[in-house]
Protein backbone atom coordinates (compact mmCIF):
# COMPACT_ATOMS: atom_id res chain seq x y z
CA UNK A 1 0.00 0.00 0.00
CA UNK A 2 1.34 3.06 -0.73
CA UNK A 3 1.93 6.01 1.84
CA UNK A 4 -1.13 8.40 0.63
CA UNK A 5 -3.52 5.20 0.29
CA UNK A 6 -2.07 4.33 3.68
CA UNK A 7 -2.62 8.39 4.98
CA UNK A 8 -6.19 8.30 3.22
CA UNK A 9 -6.79 4.51 5.11
CA UNK A 10 -5.88 6.15 8.21
CA UNK A 11 -7.92 9.24 7.68
CA UNK A 12 -10.94 7.53 7.10
CA UNK A 13 -10.53 5.05 10.34
CA UNK A 14 -10.53 8.26 12.01
CA UNK A 15 -13.40 9.65 10.71
CA UNK A 16 -15.41 6.47 11.29
CA UNK A 17 -13.94 6.16 15.03
CA UNK A 18 -15.26 9.75 15.72
CA UNK A 19 -18.56 9.45 13.98
CA UNK A 20 -19.44 6.10 16.36
CA UNK A 21 -18.30 7.15 19.16
CA UNK A 22 -20.69 10.07 18.64
CA UNK A 23 -23.44 7.89 17.38
CA UNK A 24 -22.61 5.93 20.80
CA UNK A 25 -23.17 9.27 23.02
CA UNK A 26 -26.21 9.35 20.87
CA UNK A 27 -27.36 5.97 21.73
CA UNK A 28 -26.37 6.01 25.12
CA UNK A 29 -28.46 9.67 26.24
CA UNK A 30 -31.35 8.55 23.99
CA UNK A 31 -31.31 5.69 26.44
CA UNK A 32 -31.23 7.23 29.69
CA UNK A 33 -33.74 9.66 28.49
CA UNK A 34 -35.93 6.75 27.59
CA UNK A 35 -35.29 5.16 31.21
CA UNK A 36 -35.99 8.21 33.03
CA UNK A 37 -39.00 8.98 30.98
CA UNK A 38 -40.08 5.26 31.29
CA UNK A 39 -39.74 5.69 35.26
CA UNK A 40 -41.55 8.90 35.15
CA UNK A 41 -44.58 7.20 33.65
CA UNK A 42 -45.12 3.97 35.45
CA UNK A 43 -43.85 2.56 31.88
CA UNK A 44 -42.96 -0.69 34.07
CA UNK A 45 -42.58 -3.83 32.00
CA UNK A 46 -45.06 -5.84 34.64
CA UNK A 47 -47.36 -3.06 34.11
CA UNK A 48 -46.82 -3.01 30.13
CA UNK A 49 -47.09 -6.92 29.93
CA UNK A 50 -50.30 -7.39 32.26
CA UNK A 51 -51.98 -4.08 30.13
CA UNK A 52 -51.86 -5.19 26.56
CA UNK A 53 -53.63 -8.21 26.43
CA UNK A 54 -56.54 -5.71 28.85
CA UNK A 55 -56.29 -3.40 25.89
CA UNK A 56 -56.91 -5.94 23.07
CA UNK A 57 -59.10 -8.13 24.47
CA UNK A 58 -60.70 -4.71 25.62
CA UNK A 59 -60.88 -3.50 22.05
CA UNK A 60 -61.76 -6.95 20.44
CA UNK A 61 -64.65 -6.49 22.65
CA UNK A 62 -65.43 -3.43 20.48
CA UNK A 63 -66.17 -4.87 17.76
CA UNK A 64 -69.73 -5.53 16.83
CA UNK A 65 -71.48 -9.68 17.11
CA UNK A 66 -72.78 -9.38 13.25
CA UNK A 67 -73.73 -12.51 11.80
CA UNK A 68 -74.04 -13.10 8.12
CA UNK A 69 -77.54 -14.58 8.64
CA UNK A 70 -79.37 -11.85 9.90
CA UNK A 71 -77.31 -9.47 8.89
CA UNK A 72 -80.27 -7.35 7.42
CA UNK A 73 -82.88 -8.26 10.36
CA UNK A 74 -84.96 -5.28 12.04
CA UNK A 75 -83.52 -3.89 15.04
CA UNK A 76 -84.54 -6.32 17.52
CA UNK A 77 -83.07 -9.11 16.06
CA UNK A 78 -79.33 -10.01 17.58
CA UNK A 79 -76.14 -10.15 14.91
CA UNK A 80 -77.70 -7.66 12.22
CA UNK A 81 -76.61 -4.05 11.85
CA UNK A 82 -79.85 -2.49 12.98
CA UNK A 83 -79.52 -4.24 16.22
CA UNK A 84 -75.95 -2.55 16.58
CA UNK A 85 -76.63 0.79 14.79
CA UNK A 86 -79.95 0.75 16.79
CA UNK A 87 -80.06 4.53 18.20
CA UNK A 88 -78.51 6.12 15.09
CA UNK A 89 -81.55 8.45 15.06
CA UNK A 90 -80.42 10.11 18.21
CA UNK A 91 -76.71 9.77 17.35
CA UNK A 92 -77.21 11.46 13.75
CA UNK A 93 -78.97 13.75 15.94
CA UNK A 94 -75.90 14.62 18.13
CA UNK A 95 -73.70 14.38 15.37
CA UNK A 96 -75.53 17.24 13.48
CA UNK A 97 -75.10 19.46 16.47
CA UNK A 98 -71.31 18.67 16.63
CA UNK A 99 -70.96 19.57 13.22
CA UNK A 100 -72.71 22.75 13.76
CA UNK A 101 -71.33 23.84 17.27
CA UNK A 102 -67.76 23.65 15.11
CA UNK A 103 -69.34 25.55 12.29
CA UNK A 104 -70.75 28.29 14.83
CA UNK A 105 -67.11 28.27 16.10
CA UNK A 106 -65.31 28.79 13.54
CA UNK A 107 -67.43 31.34 12.11
CA UNK A 108 -67.25 33.03 15.13
CA UNK A 109 -63.38 31.91 16.02
CA UNK A 110 -62.99 33.64 11.93
CA UNK A 111 -64.57 36.66 12.50
CA UNK A 112 -62.62 37.42 15.98
CA UNK A 113 -59.48 36.73 13.92
CA UNK A 114 -60.01 38.75 10.94
CA UNK A 115 -60.19 41.49 13.39
CA UNK A 116 -57.41 41.05 14.85
CA UNK A 117 -55.57 40.17 11.89
CA UNK A 118 -55.17 43.67 10.79
CA UNK A 119 -52.90 44.75 13.65
CA UNK A 120 -51.42 41.74 14.09
CA UNK A 121 -49.78 42.06 10.66
CA UNK A 122 -46.02 43.91 10.38
CA UNK A 123 -46.95 45.66 7.37
CA UNK A 124 -50.49 47.10 7.95
CA UNK A 125 -50.64 47.70 12.00
CA UNK A 126 -51.42 51.10 12.88
CA UNK A 127 -48.61 50.86 15.24
CA UNK A 128 -45.50 49.31 17.33
CA UNK A 129 -47.64 48.70 20.28
CA UNK A 130 -50.98 47.53 18.80
CA UNK A 131 -48.55 45.10 16.28
CA UNK A 132 -47.16 43.88 19.33
CA UNK A 133 -50.71 43.56 21.64
CA UNK A 134 -52.55 41.66 18.82
CA UNK A 135 -49.75 38.64 18.41
CA UNK A 136 -48.87 38.66 22.11
CA UNK A 137 -52.90 37.98 22.49
CA UNK A 138 -53.22 35.85 19.45
CA UNK A 139 -50.47 34.01 20.78
CA UNK A 140 -52.10 33.40 24.57
CA UNK A 141 -55.08 32.48 23.07
CA UNK A 142 -53.57 29.53 21.11
CA UNK A 143 -51.09 28.27 23.71
CA UNK A 144 -54.01 27.11 25.87
CA UNK A 145 -55.79 23.67 24.46
CA UNK A 146 -59.58 24.13 23.38
CA UNK A 147 -60.06 21.03 26.29
CA UNK A 148 -58.88 23.92 29.22
CA UNK A 149 -60.50 26.19 27.82
CA UNK A 150 -64.16 24.16 28.11
CA UNK A 151 -62.85 22.75 31.47
CA UNK A 152 -63.19 26.61 32.59
CA UNK A 153 -66.28 27.54 30.36
CA UNK A 154 -68.50 25.38 31.66
CA UNK A 155 -68.35 26.73 34.91
CA UNK A 156 -69.10 29.92 33.82
CA UNK A 157 -71.71 29.51 30.52
CA UNK A 158 -73.04 26.33 32.49
CA UNK A 159 -72.98 22.53 31.35
CA UNK A 160 -74.02 22.26 27.46
CA UNK A 161 -73.01 23.55 23.98
CA UNK A 162 -72.50 27.20 24.31
CA UNK A 163 -69.47 26.58 26.60
CA UNK A 164 -67.79 24.17 23.72
CA UNK A 165 -68.44 26.26 20.94
CA UNK A 166 -66.85 29.28 22.59
CA UNK A 167 -63.81 27.22 23.67
CA UNK A 168 -63.38 26.38 20.36
CA UNK A 169 -64.10 29.52 18.67
CA UNK A 170 -61.24 30.86 20.89
CA UNK A 171 -58.50 28.59 20.28
CA UNK A 172 -59.34 29.00 16.78
CA UNK A 173 -59.05 32.37 17.12
CA UNK A 174 -55.47 32.20 18.19
CA UNK A 175 -54.51 29.87 15.61
CA UNK A 176 -56.53 31.43 12.82
CA UNK A 177 -55.56 34.94 13.95
CA UNK A 178 -51.62 34.00 13.22
CA UNK A 179 -52.52 32.80 9.59
CA UNK A 180 -54.54 35.47 8.62
CA UNK A 181 -52.08 38.07 9.70
CA UNK A 182 -49.45 36.01 7.91
CA UNK A 183 -51.77 36.02 5.03
CA UNK A 184 -51.97 39.96 5.36
CA UNK A 185 -48.51 40.13 5.43
CA UNK A 186 -48.03 38.60 1.66
CA UNK A 187 -50.39 41.03 0.48
CA UNK A 188 -48.83 43.06 -2.43
CA UNK A 189 -49.19 47.37 -1.10
CA UNK A 190 -49.82 49.07 -4.27
CA UNK A 191 -53.28 49.23 -3.76
CA UNK A 192 -52.98 49.99 0.08
CA UNK A 193 -50.50 53.26 -1.02
CA UNK A 194 -53.36 54.15 -3.69
CA UNK A 195 -56.64 53.52 -1.04
CA UNK A 196 -54.13 55.78 1.60
CA UNK A 197 -53.27 58.44 -0.86
CA UNK A 198 -57.00 58.76 -2.43
CA UNK A 199 -57.51 59.68 1.44
CA UNK A 200 -59.17 56.40 1.98
CA UNK A 201 -58.72 55.50 5.85
CA UNK A 202 -56.98 52.67 7.76
CA UNK A 203 -59.80 50.26 7.85
CA UNK A 204 -61.26 51.43 4.44
CA UNK A 205 -57.32 50.63 3.30
CA UNK A 206 -58.01 47.45 4.98
CA UNK A 207 -61.57 46.40 3.82
CA UNK A 208 -60.79 47.47 -0.27
CA UNK A 209 -56.89 46.93 -0.86
CA UNK A 210 -56.42 44.68 1.32
CA UNK A 211 -59.48 42.17 2.14
CA UNK A 212 -59.93 41.08 -1.71
CA UNK A 213 -56.34 40.16 -2.46
CA UNK A 214 -56.29 37.75 0.87
CA UNK A 215 -60.07 36.29 0.50
CA UNK A 216 -59.84 33.10 -1.30
CA UNK A 217 -56.75 32.74 0.99
CA UNK A 218 -58.34 33.25 4.68
CA UNK A 219 -61.66 31.03 2.99
CA UNK A 220 -59.26 28.10 2.60
CA UNK A 221 -57.54 28.79 6.12
CA UNK A 222 -61.11 28.81 7.76
CA UNK A 223 -62.31 25.92 5.55
CA UNK A 224 -59.31 23.76 7.31
CA UNK A 225 -59.76 25.53 10.23
CA UNK A 226 -63.28 23.86 10.41
CA UNK A 227 -62.41 20.49 9.49
CA UNK A 228 -60.10 20.79 12.31
CA UNK A 229 -62.80 21.90 14.37
CA UNK A 230 -64.95 19.25 13.98
CA UNK A 231 -62.62 16.95 15.40
CA UNK A 232 -62.27 18.86 18.17
CA UNK A 233 -66.24 19.33 18.91
CA UNK A 234 -66.28 15.20 18.50
CA UNK A 235 -64.38 15.09 22.14
CA UNK A 236 -65.35 18.40 24.19
CA UNK A 237 -68.28 16.58 25.44
CA UNK A 238 -65.51 14.42 27.54
CA UNK A 239 -66.03 17.64 30.11
CA UNK A 240 -69.72 18.28 29.81
CA UNK A 241 -69.46 20.75 26.62
CA UNK A 242 -72.13 19.43 24.03
CA UNK A 243 -71.83 17.42 21.10
CA UNK A 244 -71.40 13.80 20.13
CA UNK A 245 -68.94 13.53 22.94
CA UNK A 246 -71.17 13.70 25.82
CA UNK A 247 -72.73 10.25 24.49
CA UNK A 248 -69.44 8.99 23.77
CA UNK A 249 -67.88 9.40 27.27
CA UNK A 250 -71.59 7.90 28.95
CA UNK A 251 -71.04 5.10 26.72
CA UNK A 252 -67.30 4.18 27.12
CA UNK A 253 -67.56 4.76 31.08
CA UNK A 254 -70.76 2.86 31.18
CA UNK A 255 -69.15 -0.50 28.46
CA UNK A 256 -71.73 -0.36 26.15
CA UNK A 257 -69.26 -2.09 23.86
CA UNK A 258 -70.91 -2.25 20.39
CA UNK A 259 -72.40 1.48 21.19
CA UNK A 260 -68.56 2.51 21.42
CA UNK A 261 -67.69 0.79 17.96
CA UNK A 262 -70.62 2.17 16.48
CA UNK A 263 -70.55 5.82 17.30
CA UNK A 264 -66.98 5.97 16.86
CA UNK A 265 -67.85 4.61 13.14
CA UNK A 266 -70.40 7.22 12.87
CA UNK A 267 -67.78 10.14 14.10
CA UNK A 268 -65.10 9.11 11.62
CA UNK A 269 -67.66 8.60 8.84
CA UNK A 270 -68.58 12.00 9.74
CA UNK A 271 -65.23 13.58 9.68
CA UNK A 272 -64.01 12.01 6.76
CA UNK A 273 -67.49 13.23 4.67
CA UNK A 274 -66.49 16.97 5.86
CA UNK A 275 -62.91 16.30 5.34
CA UNK A 276 -63.68 15.50 1.62
CA UNK A 277 -66.16 17.94 1.04
CA UNK A 278 -64.21 21.08 2.19
CA UNK A 279 -61.14 19.70 0.35
CA UNK A 280 -63.36 19.99 -2.78
CA UNK A 281 -64.55 23.28 -1.47
CA UNK A 282 -60.86 24.74 -1.27
CA UNK A 283 -59.47 22.60 -4.49
CA UNK A 284 -62.37 25.45 -6.49
CA UNK A 285 -61.31 28.62 -4.07
CA UNK A 286 -58.07 28.47 -5.38
CA UNK A 287 -55.98 29.52 -2.05
CA UNK A 288 -52.69 28.35 -1.15
CA UNK A 289 -53.57 26.21 1.91
CA UNK A 290 -52.90 23.10 1.69
CA UNK A 291 -53.85 19.79 4.19
CA UNK B 1 -72.91 62.88 -19.33
CA UNK B 2 -73.11 63.61 -22.81
CA UNK B 3 -75.29 61.73 -25.40
CA UNK B 4 -72.48 59.86 -27.28
CA UNK B 5 -70.99 58.94 -23.80
CA UNK B 6 -74.03 57.07 -22.95
CA UNK B 7 -74.82 55.59 -25.98
CA UNK B 8 -71.22 54.34 -26.01
CA UNK B 9 -71.29 52.45 -22.59
CA UNK B 10 -74.78 51.69 -23.65
CA UNK B 11 -72.97 49.32 -26.28
CA UNK B 12 -70.32 48.27 -24.05
CA UNK B 13 -72.71 47.01 -21.47
CA UNK B 14 -74.84 44.69 -24.19
CA UNK B 15 -70.93 43.79 -25.81
CA UNK B 16 -69.75 43.56 -22.07
CA UNK B 17 -71.96 42.44 -19.68
CA UNK B 18 -69.96 40.79 -16.92
CA UNK B 19 -67.93 44.20 -16.88
CA UNK B 20 -70.38 46.06 -14.88
CA UNK B 21 -71.22 44.03 -12.44
CA UNK B 22 -72.96 40.98 -11.24
CA UNK B 23 -75.54 39.55 -13.80
CA UNK B 24 -78.98 39.44 -12.60
CA UNK B 25 -78.83 35.61 -12.27
CA UNK B 26 -75.95 35.96 -10.05
CA UNK B 27 -77.15 38.62 -7.84
CA UNK B 28 -80.28 36.41 -6.80
CA UNK B 29 -77.83 33.59 -6.32
CA UNK B 30 -75.70 35.87 -3.83
CA UNK B 31 -78.88 36.84 -2.57
CA UNK B 32 -80.30 33.41 -1.66
CA UNK B 33 -77.04 32.18 -0.19
CA UNK B 34 -77.25 35.36 2.27
CA UNK B 35 -80.80 34.33 2.91
CA UNK B 36 -79.72 30.61 3.43
CA UNK B 37 -76.99 31.44 5.78
CA UNK B 38 -79.06 33.66 7.72
CA UNK B 39 -81.47 30.90 8.30
CA UNK B 40 -78.67 28.68 9.50
CA UNK B 41 -77.48 31.19 11.49
CA UNK B 42 -81.05 31.72 13.14
CA UNK B 43 -81.60 27.86 13.34
CA UNK B 44 -78.09 27.49 14.91
CA UNK B 45 -78.42 29.84 17.71
CA UNK B 46 -81.96 28.82 18.42
CA UNK B 47 -80.99 25.04 18.67
CA UNK B 48 -77.64 25.89 21.45
CA UNK B 49 -79.96 28.61 22.95
CA UNK B 50 -77.31 31.34 22.68
CA UNK B 51 -78.85 34.67 23.50
CA UNK B 52 -77.63 37.81 24.92
CA UNK B 53 -79.02 37.30 28.31
CA UNK B 54 -77.00 33.70 28.71
CA UNK B 55 -73.45 35.38 27.18
CA UNK B 56 -73.57 37.95 29.52
CA UNK B 57 -74.35 35.96 32.94
CA UNK B 58 -71.68 33.97 31.52
CA UNK B 59 -69.39 36.70 30.77
CA UNK B 60 -69.92 38.22 34.22
CA UNK B 61 -69.22 34.70 35.60
CA UNK B 62 -65.95 34.59 33.43
CA UNK B 63 -64.98 37.83 34.92
CA UNK B 64 -65.59 36.75 38.25
CA UNK B 65 -63.54 33.53 37.46
CA UNK B 66 -60.47 35.73 35.88
CA UNK B 67 -60.57 37.69 38.88
CA UNK B 68 -59.79 34.95 41.29
CA UNK B 69 -57.29 33.57 38.99
CA UNK B 70 -54.85 36.74 39.34
CA UNK B 71 -52.25 36.65 41.15
CA UNK B 72 -51.88 32.33 39.88
CA UNK B 73 -50.56 30.58 42.50
CA UNK B 74 -48.78 27.36 42.82
CA UNK B 75 -50.86 26.19 45.89
CA UNK B 76 -49.68 24.07 48.42
CA UNK B 77 -49.69 20.78 46.46
CA UNK B 78 -47.08 22.82 44.35
CA UNK B 79 -45.06 19.14 44.89
CA UNK B 80 -48.12 17.44 42.82
CA UNK B 81 -47.78 20.07 39.88
CA UNK B 82 -44.20 19.61 38.73
CA UNK B 83 -44.58 16.00 39.27
CA UNK B 84 -47.85 16.03 36.87
CA UNK B 85 -45.72 18.62 34.19
CA UNK B 86 -42.66 15.65 34.56
CA UNK B 87 -45.06 13.12 33.80
CA UNK B 88 -46.57 14.86 31.30
CA UNK B 89 -43.22 14.85 29.24
CA UNK B 90 -42.38 11.82 29.91
CA UNK B 91 -45.71 10.25 28.30
CA UNK B 92 -44.95 12.71 25.42
CA UNK B 93 -41.32 11.21 24.88
CA UNK B 94 -42.01 7.66 25.34
CA UNK B 95 -45.09 7.66 23.54
CA UNK B 96 -43.19 9.66 20.49
CA UNK B 97 -40.50 7.07 20.61
CA UNK B 98 -42.16 3.95 20.61
CA UNK B 99 -44.79 5.30 17.59
CA UNK B 100 -41.67 6.51 15.83
CA UNK B 101 -39.77 2.77 16.18
CA UNK B 102 -42.83 0.95 15.09
CA UNK B 103 -43.86 3.52 12.46
CA UNK B 104 -40.62 2.29 10.93
CA UNK B 105 -41.42 -1.00 9.37
CA UNK B 106 -44.75 0.33 8.76
CA UNK B 107 -43.66 2.63 6.82
CA UNK B 108 -42.15 0.51 4.52
CA UNK B 109 -44.78 -1.65 4.31
CA UNK B 110 -47.07 0.98 3.17
CA UNK B 111 -44.82 2.40 0.49
CA UNK B 112 -45.45 2.00 -3.24
CA UNK B 113 -42.25 1.30 -4.10
CA UNK B 114 -41.39 -1.31 -1.64
CA UNK B 115 -44.56 -3.00 -1.10
CA UNK B 116 -45.84 -4.04 -4.60
CA UNK B 117 -49.04 -6.43 -3.08
CA UNK B 118 -51.17 -3.68 -3.77
CA UNK B 119 -53.88 -5.32 -1.62
CA UNK B 120 -52.01 -5.15 1.81
CA UNK B 121 -51.02 -1.73 1.30
CA UNK B 122 -54.69 -0.71 0.29
CA UNK B 123 -55.63 -2.33 4.08
CA UNK B 124 -52.88 -0.84 5.83
CA UNK B 125 -53.61 2.44 4.58
CA UNK B 126 -57.29 2.42 4.89
CA UNK B 127 -56.41 0.83 8.83
CA UNK B 128 -54.32 3.74 9.38
CA UNK B 129 -56.81 6.27 8.10
CA UNK B 130 -59.11 4.90 10.27
CA UNK B 131 -57.01 5.09 13.61
CA UNK B 132 -56.47 8.89 12.45
CA UNK B 133 -59.88 9.65 12.35
CA UNK B 134 -60.00 8.98 15.83
CA UNK B 135 -58.93 11.63 18.26
CA UNK B 136 -56.49 11.43 21.00
CA UNK B 137 -58.70 11.81 23.73
CA UNK B 138 -61.01 9.07 22.55
CA UNK B 139 -57.52 6.59 22.34
CA UNK B 140 -56.97 7.84 25.79
CA UNK B 141 -60.53 7.08 26.99
CA UNK B 142 -60.70 3.78 26.24
CA UNK B 143 -57.21 2.66 27.24
CA UNK B 144 -57.86 4.55 30.54
CA UNK B 145 -61.04 1.44 30.80
CA UNK B 146 -58.77 -0.96 29.38
CA UNK B 147 -55.42 -0.78 31.60
CA UNK B 148 -56.67 1.27 34.54
CA UNK B 149 -55.91 5.21 35.08
CA UNK B 150 -52.85 6.53 34.54
CA UNK B 151 -49.36 7.34 32.44
CA UNK B 152 -49.53 4.15 30.97
CA UNK B 153 -52.75 4.78 29.15
CA UNK B 154 -51.43 7.95 27.77
CA UNK B 155 -48.51 6.31 26.16
CA UNK B 156 -50.59 3.41 24.84
CA UNK B 157 -53.04 6.11 23.44
CA UNK B 158 -50.20 8.50 22.24
CA UNK B 159 -48.19 5.55 20.45
CA UNK B 160 -51.42 4.48 18.90
CA UNK B 161 -52.49 7.49 17.79
CA UNK B 162 -49.21 8.40 16.29
CA UNK B 163 -48.09 5.36 14.55
CA UNK B 164 -51.30 5.79 12.44
CA UNK B 165 -49.63 9.37 11.49
CA UNK B 166 -45.96 8.57 11.28
CA UNK B 167 -46.52 5.69 9.19
CA UNK B 168 -48.02 7.51 6.43
CA UNK B 169 -45.85 9.96 6.63
CA UNK B 170 -42.75 7.81 6.30
CA UNK B 171 -44.44 6.12 3.76
CA UNK B 172 -44.67 9.08 1.75
CA UNK B 173 -40.99 9.87 2.25
CA UNK B 174 -39.84 6.56 1.30
CA UNK B 175 -42.12 6.76 -2.02
CA UNK B 176 -40.42 9.99 -2.63
CA UNK B 177 -37.17 9.00 -2.67
CA UNK B 178 -34.30 8.85 -5.11
CA UNK B 179 -34.42 5.50 -6.89
CA UNK B 180 -30.80 5.24 -8.07
CA UNK B 181 -28.87 5.06 -5.07
CA UNK B 182 -31.01 1.35 -4.48
CA UNK B 183 -30.57 0.30 -7.92
CA UNK B 184 -26.78 1.04 -7.55
CA UNK B 185 -26.78 -1.10 -4.63
CA UNK B 186 -28.94 -3.62 -6.26
CA UNK B 187 -26.60 -3.75 -9.16
CA UNK B 188 -23.76 -4.11 -7.70
CA UNK B 189 -24.67 -7.27 -5.62
CA UNK B 190 -26.99 -6.31 -2.73
CA UNK B 191 -29.87 -8.15 -1.61
CA UNK B 192 -33.77 -6.32 -1.20
CA UNK B 193 -33.21 -5.67 2.23
CA UNK B 194 -29.17 -4.48 1.46
CA UNK B 195 -30.95 -1.68 -1.05
CA UNK B 196 -33.10 -0.71 1.81
CA UNK B 197 -30.76 -0.31 4.30
CA UNK B 198 -27.68 1.47 2.50
CA UNK B 199 -30.07 2.82 -0.50
CA UNK B 200 -33.06 4.19 1.33
CA UNK B 201 -32.66 4.20 4.92
CA UNK B 202 -29.98 6.81 4.65
CA UNK B 203 -32.02 9.29 2.25
CA UNK B 204 -35.28 9.47 4.44
CA UNK B 205 -33.67 8.68 8.31
CA UNK B 206 -33.12 12.72 8.62
CA UNK B 207 -37.17 13.35 7.52
CA UNK B 208 -38.12 10.89 9.51
CA UNK B 209 -36.06 11.95 12.66
CA UNK B 210 -37.35 15.74 12.15
CA UNK B 211 -41.27 14.51 11.87
CA UNK B 212 -40.03 12.26 15.11
CA UNK B 213 -39.30 15.68 16.97
CA UNK B 214 -42.07 17.39 15.47
CA UNK B 215 -44.59 15.00 17.29
CA UNK B 216 -42.69 14.67 20.31
CA UNK B 217 -43.39 18.97 20.35
CA UNK B 218 -47.56 18.32 19.71
CA UNK B 219 -47.52 15.32 21.81
CA UNK B 220 -45.96 17.43 24.59
CA UNK B 221 -49.40 19.45 23.99
CA UNK B 222 -51.68 16.94 23.55
CA UNK B 223 -49.89 14.63 27.35
CA UNK B 224 -50.74 18.08 28.92
CA UNK B 225 -54.33 17.12 28.82
CA UNK B 226 -55.18 13.84 28.49
CA UNK B 227 -55.40 14.00 32.38
CA UNK B 228 -58.63 15.53 32.12
CA UNK B 229 -60.02 11.59 30.85
CA UNK B 230 -57.70 9.82 33.55
CA UNK B 231 -54.70 9.40 31.47
CA UNK B 232 -51.79 10.66 33.42
CA UNK B 233 -49.96 13.80 33.56
CA UNK B 234 -51.09 17.56 34.47
CA UNK B 235 -54.40 17.55 32.52
CA UNK B 236 -55.57 15.33 35.58
CA UNK B 237 -54.03 17.81 38.37
CA UNK B 238 -56.02 21.08 36.38
CA UNK B 239 -59.11 18.75 36.12
CA UNK B 240 -59.00 18.66 39.89
CA UNK B 241 -58.22 21.51 40.64
CA UNK B 242 -61.12 23.06 38.42
CA UNK B 243 -63.32 20.88 40.19
CA UNK B 244 -62.76 22.36 43.66
CA UNK B 245 -62.19 25.84 42.33
CA UNK B 246 -58.90 27.00 42.93
CA UNK B 247 -58.38 29.15 40.59
CA UNK B 248 -55.25 30.95 41.41
CA UNK B 249 -53.77 27.33 41.06
CA UNK B 250 -55.51 26.78 37.86
CA UNK B 251 -54.17 29.63 36.29
CA UNK B 252 -50.52 28.95 37.54
CA UNK B 253 -50.91 25.14 35.60
CA UNK B 254 -52.01 27.32 32.48
CA UNK B 255 -48.82 29.15 32.75
CA UNK B 256 -46.53 26.39 33.39
CA UNK B 257 -47.94 24.39 30.48
CA UNK B 258 -47.32 27.27 28.17
CA UNK B 259 -44.10 27.82 29.55
CA UNK B 260 -42.98 24.09 29.56
CA UNK B 261 -44.41 23.30 25.62
CA UNK B 262 -42.16 26.84 24.75
CA UNK B 263 -38.73 25.49 26.19
CA UNK B 264 -40.00 22.08 24.59
CA UNK B 265 -40.37 23.54 21.39
CA UNK B 266 -37.14 25.88 21.37
CA UNK B 267 -35.48 22.81 22.02
CA UNK B 268 -36.56 20.93 19.46
CA UNK B 269 -36.01 23.70 17.06
CA UNK B 270 -32.04 23.18 18.30
CA UNK B 271 -32.16 19.53 18.38
CA UNK B 272 -33.39 19.62 15.05
CA UNK B 273 -31.27 22.04 13.25
CA UNK B 274 -28.15 19.94 15.12
CA UNK B 275 -29.29 16.21 13.89
CA UNK B 276 -30.22 17.38 10.17
CA UNK B 277 -28.23 20.58 9.36
CA UNK B 278 -29.28 21.84 6.23
CA UNK B 279 -29.71 18.56 4.46
CA UNK B 280 -33.59 18.27 5.03
CA UNK B 281 -35.23 21.65 4.37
Amino acid sequence: MSAAARRGEAAFLAARRAIRARLALGAALLLAALLVAAWMSEFHPAAVAAGLPRAGDYFARLLPDLRLTTLFGGWETEGSLAFWFYRVDKWALLIVETANMAALATLAGGAAALLLAFPAARNVAPGAWSYRLARRGLEALRTVPEIVYALILVWAFGVGPLAGILAIAAHTTGALGKLFAEAVENAEMGPWDGVRAAGGTWAQACRLAVLPQVAPNLASYLLLRFEVNVRGASVIGFVGAGGIGQELYLVISQNYYEEISAILLLIVAVVVAIDLLSEAVRRRLGGEARA
Amino acid sequence: MSAPAAEGVARWKAALPRAFGPSPRQRAWRVAAGVAFLAWLAWALWLFDITPQRLWNGLSGLTAIVRLMIPPSPGELWRDILHGMAESVAMAFLGTVIAAVLAVPLGFMGARNIVTVTLLRFSLRRVFDGMRGVDQLIWALAFVRAVGLGPLAGVLALAVSDVATLSKLYAEAIENVDRRQAEGVTAAGGSRLMAIRYGILPQVLPVMLAQALYFFESNTRSASILGVVGAGGIGLQIAERIKVRHWDEVAFIILLMVATVGVIDWLGGKVRRRLIGGRAG
